[in-house]
């Protein structure tokens, strides 16, 4: 909350940052991932056409894309310096530790329950 | 005297060296940026244990059985997904009237900066009553925290055949991680729409126009889209997987 009104144009600095075109064009996007997911939810499961054990790896990776895309450019993270790009983005990697650690726990739950 | 400087007296411009910031963002929208990230780690820190539960899980209630009515429509079956989904449309439609918001206040234009505040507020609003109708039908199925519907009732939301000390076990689970989880969600999304009336307020007075900038709008951006980036993640691994 500084007084100072600098750092308003930061954006313009890199030349590229948020129009009214390119945010509609990033909801339709988003809307698009969405209706793919409903489809593969709501007619390829239930239908046969494709198993849980293809669709859900799909669904994480359509979700990731999501995430990409409102942090990128919702978040306008895309445009900002890669310093700060880097300070999000790295810490992240804790994210996928826990992740892998608590996948290897879970298996050893499973042996538990045996 | 000269007018030369020593080397090591010369003030350093480089963005490490301490010139200038080498993030070139205003330290609240730093502040804000690192804020989420500890956010992310509590929500992750939330999804993983669940995605652990489950997936250690001998069996777990089918999102397609146990989310298939529309509240206010009278429709109990067959619509799975159809009521998250619009829950789904009005974050992310409320999230597009933020960055609206955001990109008016780059041009200083103060009544579209209110107008797409107000409809922004407005999504939260609703998708704040969405998620009040689905806690109320899950509720009076029998979910809540630490409770579970009917032996009876619970059979129809598993697919295939699990004995009931799993179905007791394994229904326990979802219904705590659902509400705390959701919840969790929903309490972001209500301080959100709180947050984002404060600010919308602050504009009406003229504050940031005084100021020059619309740095706040922006920052409270930030958080609004970081609610919505949970929910993509909530809405995958609750009501997809």
């Amino acid at each position: 909350m500084s007084s100072e009104p600098i750092h308003t144009e930061h954006a313009e600095e890199h030349g590229e940052t948020m129009t009214k075109r390119r945010i509609w064009n990033v909801f339709f996007v988003l809307l698009g991932i969405t209706c793919v997911e409903f489809f593969i939810a709501l007619y390829l499961v239930p239908k046969g056409h494709m198993t849980y054990h293809t669709a859900n790896p799909i669904y994480i990776v359509l979700t990731l894309a999501k995430a990409f895309y409102i942090v990128g450019y919702f978040m306008h993270l895309k445009f900002e310096r890669l310093g700060l790009i880097f300070a999000i983005i790295l810490p992240v990697l804790f994210i996928i530790g826990l992740i892998l650690v608590l996948t290897n726990e879970s298996h050893h739950w499973v042996d538990l329950r045996l | 005297m000269s007018t030369t400087v020593s080397q090591i007296d010369e003030v350093k411009t480089t963005p490490w060296a301490g010139g200038r910031s080498p993030f070139a963002v205003e330290y609240g929208k730093i502040m804000m940026w690192f804020f989420l990230l500890s956010d992310a780690f509590t929500f992750s820190s939330l999804l993983i244990s669940y995605g652990a539960l489950r997936f250690s899980s001998a069996a777990w209630p089918a999102p397609d059985l146990v989310f298939q009515s529309v509240p206010l429509t009278g429709i109990e079956h067959g619509a799975p997904l159809v009521f998250v989904g619009l829950m789904t449309f009005i974050l992310i439609m409320s999230s597009v009237t933020m960055v609206l918001a955001v990109e008016a206040g780059h041009r200083g234009a103060k009544k579209e900066v209110v107008w797409w505040m107000i409809g922004t507020i407005i999504g939260g609003l609703m998708f704040l009553g969405c998620q009040a109708l689905e806690w109320t039908h899950l509720h009076n199925e029998g979910f809540w925290w630490g409770h579970i519907p009917t032996m009876e009732e619970l059979k129809t939301l598993f697919h295939g055949n699990t004995s009931e000390t799993l179905m007791y076990t394994y229904g326990h689970q979802f219904a705590n991680l659902f509400f705390t989880i959701t919840g969790f969600h929903g309490f972001h999304v209500f301080s959100g729409v709180v947050i984002n009336i404060i600010i919308t307020i602050n504009v009406l007075k003229g504050t940031y126009e005084k100021r020059g900038s619309y740095l706040m709008v922006e920052k409270v951006g930030l958080y609004w889209h970081f609610v919505d980036l949970v929910w993509v993640f909530v809405f995958t691994f609750f009501y997809l997987v």
